[in-house]
């Protein structure tokens, strides 16, 4: 009996049974779909975390204030305290010191409100140096950066956002226009091109950058600490040498030991994959669940094979009497019990995909479908079929004819 | 003629834990191409286990059986599925229809496992089904037949691989006198176009229209004589 007939066979007995195929077949259903869909979910999540840690710039290392230890010797908790200076970006800005640093872009922030006639915004001031914007690779859609003799003065100029422009202006272009500040009335110079990342409200789009002494005067504010430096490695072969050089430097400057450091740095790397941890751990719990109900769904199909085997005692007795062989039996139950996995698997990928489609409308959360995800879950719904098949079309190929024919 | 089937000291036991019945204590028959012969024997006598292991669905426990020149008694059971399908009919009293599949298809289903191409199979399966009268009624399924019909269509299934042996089981216990009648009347013809028909039953009239009569009584050949028939037949 060729493949072929046998799955022609199995097919005639799969639809003899409608209601309990299609029955069979929705367990796996749900199965391959949720899997399809935690699996996409978890990579939907970590690709966009990627993309906006991406969007931070190439090459960089971002040096944030870490944990402190005060006189008394309590340690305080990560960035509990304001341990980086502006003197600090100034030392690693030195060429001699920091050879593999392309640039350095210190940075304060804090939250204002930016007024325009009746429109009131608040947003969060950046306060760093001309080199900002090559550090964190961004672009200028409209105007330009500030430059180092208004950094130098503090000029009351910005560059915003392009959603902090869109807020203020709206459709009307900001450059040469004044926003007032706490009082202070700043000329909009420039705006910058969106970052790119993909989720919507990223604070990367909506910022007024103004120079750092600016920033200072609009605030009120005396130190001279700021929030994060940026730097630019020279490139991403030198990333790790300038990572170095950079620690060594601050240790150095702190007077702490790099094991007790009172700042730490971040690559992207480190970044994207400490998101991504979080991340795999979701989808790792998630992925089990959907894996269990595979799992129940596949005995969902043992169960249903084996019934079938019961019920066709005399079918079978009657096939071997007419000269099929023990392994022909076998075959044609696997044949089966696989076309009844696979046919799950076929539904649950193709509903797995509209899930997709559907499901950012719902949650906005992106949801990534990897065709690796999409091979994989049909070849477990096959293997599924096949391997909870196995004991039932044993059991048939075992009967022997006269007993199975004369069963009632 | 030349010999069909021979059995030389046939024995079949059956164990069930410690106990042990034997069904068969020694059978020796010998059957020429052609002949008509029915096995009669009280229920417990040992036909149903003389059918079986006739129809190679079972095998001795000792003694020898061989069918067509083909020795059976130690062959395993893939082996023994493939001479059933070519050198085997079966007829059975519950006609073991499979109720899903039109006629042609259920006729064709030992020329499946023979391995045969899928026209030639319908051809052949066709030819049968007229042979046995219902050419009309290949298209359709055992529901839409009455006894009679469903039976000869088992019969065709039978016919189909052209078989050196037809092995019917009580083929009319489930069937009104007419269709009676009708199934026993194909056997008559189908003996005197030459087929070797072996006939398990216990009714005295139907095993009266054989060439010969083998008596079955406690496992072994009570009797063994030819029939008032037999001389018409041959």
């Amino acid at each position: 009996m060729s493949w072929w007939e046998t799955v022609r066979s199995g097919l005639a007995a799969i639809r003899s049974h409608r209601l309990r195929s299609s029955l069979t077949v929705l367990g796996i259903v749900i199965g391959i779909s949720s899997v399809i869909l935690t699996v996409g979910l978890g990579q939907g999540a970590q690709k966009e975390v990627k993309d906006q840690i991406d969007a931070l710039g190439s090459n960089l290392l971002i040096v944030s204030p870490g944990s402190s230890t005060d006189g008394s010797g309590v340690r305080g908790g990560f960035g509990s305290a304001s341990t980086l200076t502006y003197a600090d970006a100034s030392a690693i800005a030195d060429r001699d010191v920091v050879p593999d640093a392309a640039g350095v872009a210190p940075a304060t922030t804090s939250s204002v409100s930016l007024v325009n006639g009746d429109t009131n915004w608040t947003t969060s001031l950046v306060g760093t140096t001309t080199d900002w914007l090559a550090v964190r690779s961004r672009g200028l859609s409209a105007g330009r950066f500030f430059t180092a003799e208004e950094a130098a003065q503090g000029a009351a100029v910005a560059v915003i956002g392009p959603d902090t422009a869109s807020e203020l202006f709206g459709r009307q272009s900001p450059v040469g226009q004044q926003v007032t500040v706490n009082g202070t009335r700043v000329t909009v110079v420039g705006v910058l091109t969106s970052s790119g990342a993909s989720s919507s409200g990223s604070s990367e789009d909506d910022q007024a950058v103004v120079p750092v002494g600016t920033a200072s005067r609009l605030t009120g504010s005396t130190s001279d600490t700021v929030s994060t430096i940026y730097v630019e490695a020279a490139s991403e072969d030198r990333l790790s040498a300038a990572y170095q050089e950079v620690r060594a430097l601050l240790a150095n400057r702190h007077g702490v030991t790099t094991a007790d450091a009172d700042f730490s740095i971040s690559t992207q790397d480190s970044l994207v994959e400490t998101a991504n941890e979080t991340n795999r751990t979701f989808t790792v719990l998630l992925g089990g669940v959907a894996a269990i109900s595979l799992l129940v769904g596949g005995i969902g199909v043992m169960n249903i094979m084996l019934v079938s085997v019961t019920e066709r005692v005399r079918e079978i007795g009657l096939r071997k009497a007419l000269g099929a062989a023990p392994n022909v039996i076998r075959r044609q139950f696997l044949v089966e019990a696989s076309l009844l996995g696979l046919t799950g698997g076929l539904i649950g990928v193709l509903l797995g995909i509209v899930g997709a489609q559907v499901l950012p409308q719902l949650i906005d959360q992106a949801v990534a479908v990897s065709g690796l995800a999409t091979v994989a879950a049909l070849a477990t719904s096959l293997a599924l079929g096949v391997g909870f098949g196995v004991y039932p079309a044993g059991r048939a190929a075992r009967l022997t004819p006269i007993d199975a024919l004369r069963s009632e | 003629m030349s010999v069909i089937i021979e059995l030389e000291g046939v024995r079949k036991t059956y164990r069930s834990g410690s106990l042990a019945f034997e069904a068969l204590r020694g059978i020796d028959i010998r059957i020429d191409e052609g002949e008509y012969v029915a096995v009669i024997g009280p229920s417990g006598s040992g036909k149903s286990t003389l059918m079986n292991l006739l129809g190679c669905l079972d095998l001795p426990t000792e003694g020898r059986y061989v069918l067509a020149d083909e020795d059976t008694s130690s062959l395993d059971e893939a082996a023994l599925a493939a001479i059933r399908n070519r050198r085997i009919g079966f007829v059975f009293q519950q006609f073991h229809l499979l109720p899903s599949m039109t006629a042609w298809r259920n006729v064709e289903l030992p020329l499946v496992y023979a391995g045969l191409p899928r026209h030639e199979r319908r051809d052949r399966a066709i030819a049968a089904l007229e042979r046995v009268g219902l050419g009309d009624r290949v298209d359709h399924r055992p529901g839409e037949l009455s006894g009679g019909q469903q039976q000869r269509v088992a019969v065709a299934r039978a016919l189909v691989t052209e078989p050196a042996l037809l092995l019917a089981d009580e083929p009319t216990g489930n069937l009104d006198s007419r269709s009676t009648s009708d199934v026993l009347g194909l056997f008559d013809e189908l003996h005197a176009s030459g087929r070797t028909i072996v006939l398990i039953t216990h009714e005295p009239d139907v095993a009266a229209r054989a060439g010969r009569n083998l008596v079955i009584d406690d496992g072994l050949i009570a009797v063994d004589r030819p029939t008032a028939a037999a001389g018409v037949a041959q």
